[in-house]
C-alpha cells in the first residue's frame, strides 16, 4: 500500500524540486544583486543579545555559559552533600593521587623526607628494566615478532631522547584509560539495562563527539585548573564516548540464546549481568578498550596544552620555535607507544587461554612470572644507583634526526622555493580567494533556505529543521563570518581530499598489491598525531589559509581511500561477473557498475573526511587561520567558557548538518539500490 | 493407561501476540480470526495452543520456521510471557509466581538445550557444564563433581579443560546437553537442538540423545522442524502452523489419521513401516489358525517384515499379556512395504 502511494507521489511531484530549487536561487540572486537594499540579509548580523532584569549580566548565549560556569565555582552551587567547588576539588584529587604515584614510578621517583629536614630521592624505574620486562611480556603474549617490535619501540624512546618525556606522558594516560574504560563500561551498562537512559545518553554521546577537542579543554581547564589533573580530565571526557557506545552495543549483540540461557539456569540481575553478559561480550568490549587507548594517545598533544607536559609538550614547543626535528622524533615517540600499547592489548585480548592438555596453570606458575618481572624492575633499579647506565641512556649516544629534518627543510626551500611558492599563490589566487569570497558574500537568509530545502528534500520536515536550527546557533550567537570561513576551508580540503582519496581508492582496489600498501600508507596516517601533519607544512608553506588546507586534507585522506576500497570491495562478485559476461569494458565496469553500486559507501567515506577536516580545522588554529578554530583557541588562552562552547558547538553543529544530510542522502541512495 | 496421572506440564488456551493492546484485545474477542489480527496490527505467533506433558514421555512440537513452536516453548519456560492462557507445571500456574520464584524454578526444575549451543566461550566444558550450579552458589569442589558425572553421561571425559571453540559441533551440543541437565531438571527443554549439525552427526546425536533419555527417563519437551526426526523420537508430536497446533498424537496416529492436508504432507515422504505397528495393520484375529509364529503388537512393520515375508504363514499378534488379539498377513506387511498412501 504504501509503496505505490509513495510512488505515484513520486511521478507526480517529478518537478517539484528541481523547480524549487530554482526559485531559491533567484531569491538568493535577487538579494544579491540589490545588495545595497538588504543590508540585513548581506552582512552577517552581529551576536543576538537581550536585557532581562532577572537573569542580570546574562545577556547573550554566551556571556549566560560563562555565568553558569561562574556560578558553578562559586559557592553557591551545589551536588548534594558538596558544593560543586568541593567535588570538583574532590575529582580532582581521586585523579592527582594516583598520578603521582605512576609518575613517581615511571618518571620523577620518590622523595622521601628524612630527618633533619634532608630528604632522600629514589630513582624511577630503570629504562632498562622496563624494556626487558615488556619485551618479555609481548614474547608471552604472542611471539617472538611481537617482542621485537615492542623492544624496538621502547628502545627507541630510550635513545631517542624521549624517555623522560614518554614516561610522564604515560603516567597520565595510566590514570586516564582505566576511569575511561571503567565509567565507559558503567555508563554502557546502565544504557543497556534502561531504554530510557539510552535514549537520554546518546545525543550526548553525539555531541561530545563532534564537539571540537578544544572546546573541552575550556570549561575543563576554568574547573581544574592548568596541570596534569585537567589533561586527564579532558582525556577522559574526549576517550570516553566510544567505550560507552561500544559497550552498549556489545551487550546488545550477545546472542539472544546466550541471554535465554542465563535466564534458563536461574541468574539473578546482577548474575546476569556480570557472570553471562559481560564475559560474554567480552571481545567487543576489548574493542572498547583498545579505542579508549588509541584515543587518550590521540589526546596527548592537546592536553598538553592544559598542562600534560610529556611527549606532547615537546611536540607543541617544537611547532612554536619551528623546530621540525624535535617535533617529528615527538610525534614519532606518541605513534610508537601507541603502537605497542594497541598491539600488546590486542595480543592480550586474544590470547589463547592455558592449552588443554596441559596441567592447569597453578597460582603459583602465575606468580613465578610476575615474580620474575617485579624482580627485574627491581633489580634493574637499584644497580641504577651505581651503574648510571641502568639509570638513563647514555647523553653522548642519543641519536637525534632534528639536524636532518631541519636541514632537508632548508634545502627543499633554497632549492624549490619558486616552485613551491608558484603552486601556493595559484592555488591560492584561483581557488581558495574566489570562493571564500563567494561564500562570505552569500546571503545568510539565503544559506538558510538551501539548507531547509536540502533537508526536506533528503530527510522530510525533521531533518530540515534541525539543520535549520544548528545554523540559527551560528548566526545569532554572532559567528556567521568565521563559521564561512571554517566552511570555505573545510570545504576546499574536503573535495581535494575526496578526489584524490576517491582516486586512489579506486585505483587500489583493482591491484591487490598496491591495496595492501595503500593501505598500510594510510594507517600510518592515521595513527601520526595530527599536530605532526602541520609541523613540515608550516615550515614550507609558513602560517596561513593554505598550509591549514594543505594539513586538513592530508589528515582528511584516509576514510575516502578506505571507505572507497571497501565501497567497491563489498559489491557480490557475481554483480561484476555479470557485468564481464554482459560484455563490459574496464571502464565500463568502473562507471556503470562499480561506482554506482559503490555510491552510498563512498558517500559515507566524504561524511567521514567531512568530520576529520573539521577536527584538524580546529587545530590549525595554531598556524594563524581566522575561523571557528581560531575563535576556540582565543578562547583558551583566556579562559573564556562562553566564548569556548559557543565556537565549539558551532563546530559541532557545522559538523552535524553536514553529517544528517549526507547520511541522509547516502541512506536514500540505499534504498533506491535496495541495499 | 486407565485413569491417567496429572500431566506433569501443560498449557491452555496460550496466546501470545505480538503488537499494541494485544491483551486488550483478546479479552475483548472470541472467535479470532487472521482478518481481525491484521485488522488491529497484530501478529499472532502463538494462538490458542493447548498441550499436556505427561511425566517421562518425550513430548516433540513440530512446525516449520515461524510456526510458533519455539514461541510456545519460550512461553512454557515463562522466557516469553503470554498475552494470555495458562502455564500449569507441577499443579502450580507458572504465570502467577513472581520473578523470584521463577528463578528458584528455573534452577532446580528445568533445563534448556539451544539450537546454536549457548556455550560461554570464556569457560571450559567443565566450567560450562558447572555454570548452571555456580549461579545456586553450590562451592567448587561439589559443583565440578556432579558436573564431571554429567561429562561422562555425554561421553565427554578427557575434554573437561577443552573451551568450546576447540570441540566440533557435536561434541558442543554434548557439552550443552550435559550442561542442561547437570542441575537434575524436572522438566527439559529441547529447542532445536540437532538442527545446526551435520545430517550424519545429527543421526548420531539423535541415538545419543535416546540412549541418554533411556538411562534417566526425563519429562522432555523437544522442538524441531524435521518431521523425520520427530517421528523418530517422539512419544507424542504437536504439529503447528502459524502459531496454532493443528494435530497432537504419536506418530502412528498422525500417520493413519492426519488432521488435514498440511499433516498428510509431511507424512507423505515417510517410510511407513517404521511408523506403523502390528497393532495398526493387524485383522481379526483367527486364534486356531496355523501360523509362523507371535509377534507382539507394539512391534513397527520394519522390524518385523523379513521374518513375515519369508514366512508362507499368518502371524499372531499378541498383546503385552501374550493374548492374540489380531492376525497378521504376509499381503498386509507387503502393502505397507509398497503402497504410498
Amino acid at each position: 500500500m504504501n509503496s505505490t502511494v509513495g510512488l505515484s507521489s513520486r511521478h507526480k511531484f517529478a518537478y517539484t524540486w528541481p523547480l524549487a530549487w530554482g526559485v531559491a536561487f533567484a531569491v538568493v540572486a535577487f538579494i544579491w544583486i540589490g545588495g545595497d537594499l538588504w543590508q540585513w540579509a548581506v552582512k552577517a548580523p552581529k551576536e543576538l543579545t537581550w536585557k532581562v532584569e532577572a537573569l542580570g549580566s546574562c545577556t547573550s548565549v554566551r556571556l549566560c555559559v560563562t555565568g553558569f560556569f561562574k556560578f558553578m565555582v562559586s559557592n553557591e552551587a551545589y551536588i548534594f552533600p558538596w558544593t560543586f567547588k568541593e567535588f570538583t576539588r574532590f575529582v580532582a584529587a581521586c585523579i592527582e593521587f594516583p598520578y603521582q604515584i605512576i609518575r613517581s614510578f615511571l618518571a620523577s621517583g620518590f622523595t622521601i623526607p628524612l630527618s633533619g629536614g634532608e630528604s632522600w630521592q629514589s630513582p624511577p624505574i630503570s629504562w632498562l628494566g622496563l624494556t626487558v620486562v615488556l619485551t618479555a611480556v609481548a614474547y608471552r603474549l604472542r611471539d617472538w615478532k611481537l617482542a621485537l617490535m615492542v623492544f624496538l619501540c621502547v628502545a627507541y624512546l630510550a635513545v631517542f631522547g624521549n624517555w623522560e618525556s614518554a614516561a610522564i606522558t604515560l603516567s597520565s594516560i595510566a590514570v586516564a584509560v582505566p576511569i575511561g574504560i571503567v565509567f565507559g563500561a558503567l555508563i554502557g551498562i546502565l544504557g543497556y539495562r534502561y531504554e530510557k537512559f539510552e535514549r537520554a545518553i546518546t545525543p550526548i554521546l553525539d555531541l561530545m563527539q563532534t564537539v571540537p577537542i578544544f572546546a573541552y579543554l575550556v570549561p575543563v581547564l576554568f574547573l581544574f585548573g592548568f596541570g596534569p589533573v585537567s589533561a586527564v580530565a579532558a582525556t577522559v571526557i574526549y576517550a570516553m564516548p566510544p567505550m560507552v557506545r561500544i559497550t552498549m552495543l556489545a551487550l546488545k549483540t550477545v546472542p539472544l540464546e546466550i541471554k535465554e540461557f542465563g535466564k534458563m539456569v536461574g541468574c539473578t540481575k546482577r548474575q546476569m549481568t556480570w557472570r553471562v553478559l559481560i564475559p560474554a561480550a567480552a571481545p567487543g568490549l576489548m574493542v572498547g578498550v583498545n579505542q579508549v587507548i588509541m584515543l587518550s594517545l590521540n589526546m596527548v598533544i592537546i592536553a598538553s596544552m592544559i598542562g600534560a607536559g610529556g611527549l606532547g609538550f615537546d611536540v607543541l614547543a617544537s611547532l612554536r620555535r619551528q623546530a621540525i626535528g624535535d617535533g617529528l622524533e615527538a610525534g614519532i615517540a606518541i605513534t610508537l607507544i601507541a603502537i605497542v600499547l594497541d598491539r600488546l592489548t590486542q595480543a592480550w585480548a586474544s590470547r589463547s587461554p592455558a592449552p588443554h592438555h596441559e596441567t592447569k596453570p597453578t597460582l603459583l606458575q602465575r606468580h613465578k612470572n610476575l615474580m620474575l618481572a617485579l624482580l627485574i624492575l627491581v633489580g634493574t633499579t637499584a644497580i641504577s644507583f651505581v651503574a648510571p647506565f641502568f639509570a638513563q641512556w647514555p647523553e653522548q649516544f642519543e641519536i637525534s634526526t632534528g639536524q636532518f629534518w631541519n636541514d632537508l627543510i632548508k634545502w627543499i626551500n633554497i632549492n624549490f622555493f619558486d616552485e613551491l611558492e608558484a603552486v601556493k599563490v595559484f592555488l591560492l589566487l584561483n581557488v581558495l580567494k574566489p570562493v571564500k569570497a563567494f561564500l562570505l558574500a552569500l546571503p545568510w537568509p539565503g544559506v538558510l533556505l538551501f539548507l531547509a530545502l536540502a533537508g526536506l528534500q533528503l530527510g522530510g520536515i525533521r531533518l530540515a529543521i534541525l539543520v535549520v536550527s544548528c545554523a540559527s546557533f551560528i548566526l545569532i550567537t554572532g559567528q556567521w563570518t568565521k563559521a564561512m570561513i571554517t566552511v570555505y576551508l573545510c570545504g576546499i580540503s574536503v573535495v581535494i581530499a575526496a578526489m584524490i582519496g576517491i582516486t586512489i581508492g579506486v585505483i587500489a582496489s583493482r591491484y591487490p598489491v598496491l591495496k595492501r600498501s595503500v593501505l598500510v600508507f594510510i594507517d600510518t596516517l592515521q595513527t601520526l598525531p595530527s599536530f605532526v601533519y602541520l609541523l613540515p607544512v608550516v615550515m614550507l608553506f609558513r602560517v596561513g589559509d593554505f598550509s591549514a588546507m594543505v594539513a586538513v586534507v592530508l589528515y582528511a585522506l584516509p576514510p575516502a581511500v578506505r571507505y572507497t576500497l571497501y565501497g567497491i570491495q563489498q559489491i557480490s562478485p557475481s554483480l561484476i561477473e555479470a557485468a564481464k559476461t554482459s560484455g563490459c569494458t574496464k571502464r565500463q565496469l568502473l562507471t556503470k557498475v562499480q561506482f554506482r553500486l559503490a555510491w552510498p559507501e563512498i558517500m559515507l567515506g566524504v561524511n567521514q573526511t567531512v568530520m576529520f577536516a573539521l577536527s584538524m580545522l580546529v587545530i590549525t588554529a595554531l598556524v594563524g587561520t581566522r575561523d571557528l578554530g581560531q575563535e576556540v583557541y582565543i578562547a583558551l588562552t583566556k579562559a573564556d567558557t562562553g566564548r569556548g562552547l559557543v565556537a565549539g558547538l558551532s563546530v559541532a553543529f557545522i559538523a552535524i548538518i553536514t553529517d544528517r544530510l549526507i547520511s541522509a542522502a547516502a541512506k536514500k541512495r540505499k534504498q533506491a539500490l535496495g541495499l | 493407561m486407565d485413569s491417567k496421572p496429572d500431566p506433569i506440564l501443560s498449557c491452555s488456551e496460550v496466546w501470545k501476540l505480538f503488537g499494541r493492546n494485544a491483551q486488550q484485545f483478546l479479552k475483548e474477542n472470541n472467535n479470532v480470526t487472521d482478518d481481525m489480527l491484521s485488522e488491529n496490527g497484530l501478529i499472532g505467533a502463538v494462538r490458542d495452543a493447548s498441550i499436556e506433558v505427561d511425566e517421562g514421555e518425550i513430548f516433540i512440537i513440530m512446525g516449520l520456521s515461524g510456526s510458533g513452536k519455539s514461541t510456545l516453548l519460550r512461553c512454557l519456560a515463562r522466557l516469553i510471557e503470554p498475552t494470555s492462557g495458562q502455564v500449569m507445571f507441577e499443579g502450580e500456574n507458572l504465570l502467577n509466581h513472581s520473578e523470584k520464584q521463577m528463578i528458584q524454578i528455573r534452577r532446580h526444575k528445568m533445563g534448556m538445550v539451544f539450537q546454536h549451543f549457548a556455550l560461554m566461550p570464556h569457560l571450559t566444558v567443565l566450567g560450562n557444564v558447572a555454570f548452571p550450579l555456580e549461579v545456586q552458589g553450590i562451592d567448587r569442589s561439589e559443583r565440578e563433581n556432579r558436573a564431571l558425572e554429567v561429562i561422562e553421561l555425554v561421553g565427554l571425559q578427557g575434554r573437561e579443560s577443552y573451551y568450546p571453540r576447540e570441540l566440533s559441533g557435536g561434541q558442543q551440543q554434548r557439552v550443552g546437553i550435559a550442561r542442561s541437565l547437570s542441575v537434575e531438571p524436572k522438566i527439559w527443554f529441547l529447542d532445536e537442538p540437532f538442527s545446526a549439525l551435520d545430517p550424519l552427526i545429527r543421526r548420531e546425536m539423535q541415538d545419543e540423545f535416546l540412549r541418554i533419555q533411556s538411562v534417566l527417563n526425563k519429562t522432555i519437551v523437544f522442538i524441531t522442524h524435521d518431521f523425520n526426526e520427530a517421528v523418530r523420537l517422539a512419544d507424542r508430536i504437536a504439529i503447528m502452523k502459524d502459531g496454532a497446533i493443528i494435530q497432537i498424537g504419536t506418530p502412528e496416529e498422525l500417520v493413519i489419521n492426519p488432521a488435514d492436508d498440511y499433516v498428510e504432507e509431511f507424512t507423505n515422504d515417510l517410510s511407513r513401516a517404521k511408523v506403523l505397528s502390528a497393532k495398526t495393520v493387524m485383522s481379526e484375529p483367527e486364534p486356531d489358525a496355523q501360523v509362523g509364529g507371535r509377534v507382539s503388537s507394539s512391534a513397527k512393520i520394519q522390524d518385523l517384515a523379513e521374518e513375515l515375508i519369508k514366512s508362507e504363514l499368518p502371524f499372531h499378534v499378541v498383546d503385552k499379556n501374550d493374548n492374540v488379539i489380531g492376525k497378521l498377513t504376509r499381503d498386509a506387511v507387503v502393502d505397507v512395504l509398497v503402497k504410498q498412501p
